[in-house]
């Protein structure tokens, strides 16, 4: 055959880049599923508490988030360090949970109003007169199906 | 036919799409999603202020108060106690097993199972009552509720291993609904007490 006359030179071949746009592909794959969007930016930092027990929130769509903790370093300047917490994309109080509930309500469907879920996400050195302001007001908004966040440790 | 410049046959890139396919779908089965897991609960309802509450009487021997200090201390059932004990105190509680005068009473309910029997099983008329300070730590809290939960769960499982030979997380909607009817997470967290020095 004429194509394969002339074997006998020993130049390297270009290397195929056919394969390239795959490799980037199976590279965005891949941190489009090992990563979850970030709704919203924090203001508290927090670590979580332990527990064996924990069960997954199903639906995200159905959560919504209260964070507590102590401001991130950027704002201890100004807001000091004691724990905070953080609705949405500000510093709120406790009183304005109520707010927040309903804004949060709105959103859903009709339908999926009764199954909302509250995450409490706050730091294991927090105290409970806190959380248990934040609870108060969650029982005042009728929001009582919650969750306390902590990681899933296999035990103590 | 054209002839070929190239010294050396290309290799064949036909099955490097395969091959990321592969990858690909082994990434998407071995890493999971970032999910929030956490401990469950219901709140009760606030009281309506316009009615006048009655009270409820809540027998004594069906309560079982845990209460968590300000220090990190644990006082159940009248006595101290550590929190590796506590699972199993609460456990004793809710299970009554000698029935004892003391521990919590139970009431006979008829259950339906899903294949259309009924099931008559001795429900536990014990509560759990969850007190704590305003200094009392998150982590305590949350540690004191997980072995309360682990408790419940364990009670649980030993159930539905008897009923339906399965452990409770193995068992599909309608088995579950059954168990949790059975064995229904009765924990009541109560406002945390006014310290007063």
């Amino acid at each position: 055959m004429a194509v394969m006359k002339k074997k006998g030179n020993k130049s390297l071949p270009p290397i195929s880049t056919a394969s390239l746009p795959d490799v980037i592909f199976m590279i965005l794959f891949f941190f489009m599923v090992s990563t979850t969007m970030r709704d919203q930016e924090l203001l508290v930092r927090y670590k979580l508490p332990d527990a064996t027990e924990v069960q997954k929130l199903e639906k995200k769509s159905l959560v919504s988030y209260i964070h507590i903790g102590v401001p991130t370093l950027a704002m201890q300047a100004k807001f000091g360090t004691a724990p905070k917490i953080q609705l949405n994309d500000s510093y709120k109080t406790a009183k304005d949970i109520l707010d927040f509930v309903a804004g949060e309500r709105d959103q859903l469907n009709e339908a999926d109003r009764s199954s909302m879920t509250i995450c409490l996400k706050a730091d294991g050195n927090t105290k409970m007169g806190i959380v248990a302001d934040v609870k108060q007001e969650l029982r005042r908004a009728n929001a009582l199906k919650i969750s306390y966040a902590s990681s899933k440790v296999l035990s103590y | 036919m054209p002839v070929n410049k190239r010294k050396v046959q290309e290799i064949n890139a036909g099955s490097m799409a395969d091959i990321a396919f592969l990858l690909l779908i082994f990434f998407l089965v071995a890493t999971t999603m970032n999910v929030d897991t956490g401990l469950v609960r219901v709140l009760p309802p606030m009281p309506d202020p316009n009615v006048k509450q009655e009270d409820i009487k809540v027998k004594e021997r069906n309560l079982f108060l845990v209460f968590v200090s300000g220090s990190g201390n644990i006082m159940a059932g009248g006595k101290t106690i550590d929190v590796r004990q506590l699972k199993d105190a609460a456990k004793e509680f809710i299970l009554n097993p000698l029935n004892d005068e003391n521990l919590p009473e139970k009431e006979d309910k008829t259950i339906d199972l899903p294949d259309g029997q009924k099931w008559v099983y001795p429900v536990s008329q014990g509560v759990i009552s969850l007190q704590n300070t305003r200094d009392t730590s998150y982590q305590v809290y949350i540690r004191v509720q997980n072995e309360l939960t682990r408790a419940f769960n364990e009670i649980r499982d030993e159930v539905a291993m008897s009923k339906f030979g399965k452990r409770f997380g193995d068992l599909d909607e309608e088995q579950r609904k059954v168990i949790t009817t059975a064995v229904p997470l009765k924990v009541s967290e109560a406002e945390p007490r006014k310290m007063t020095k």
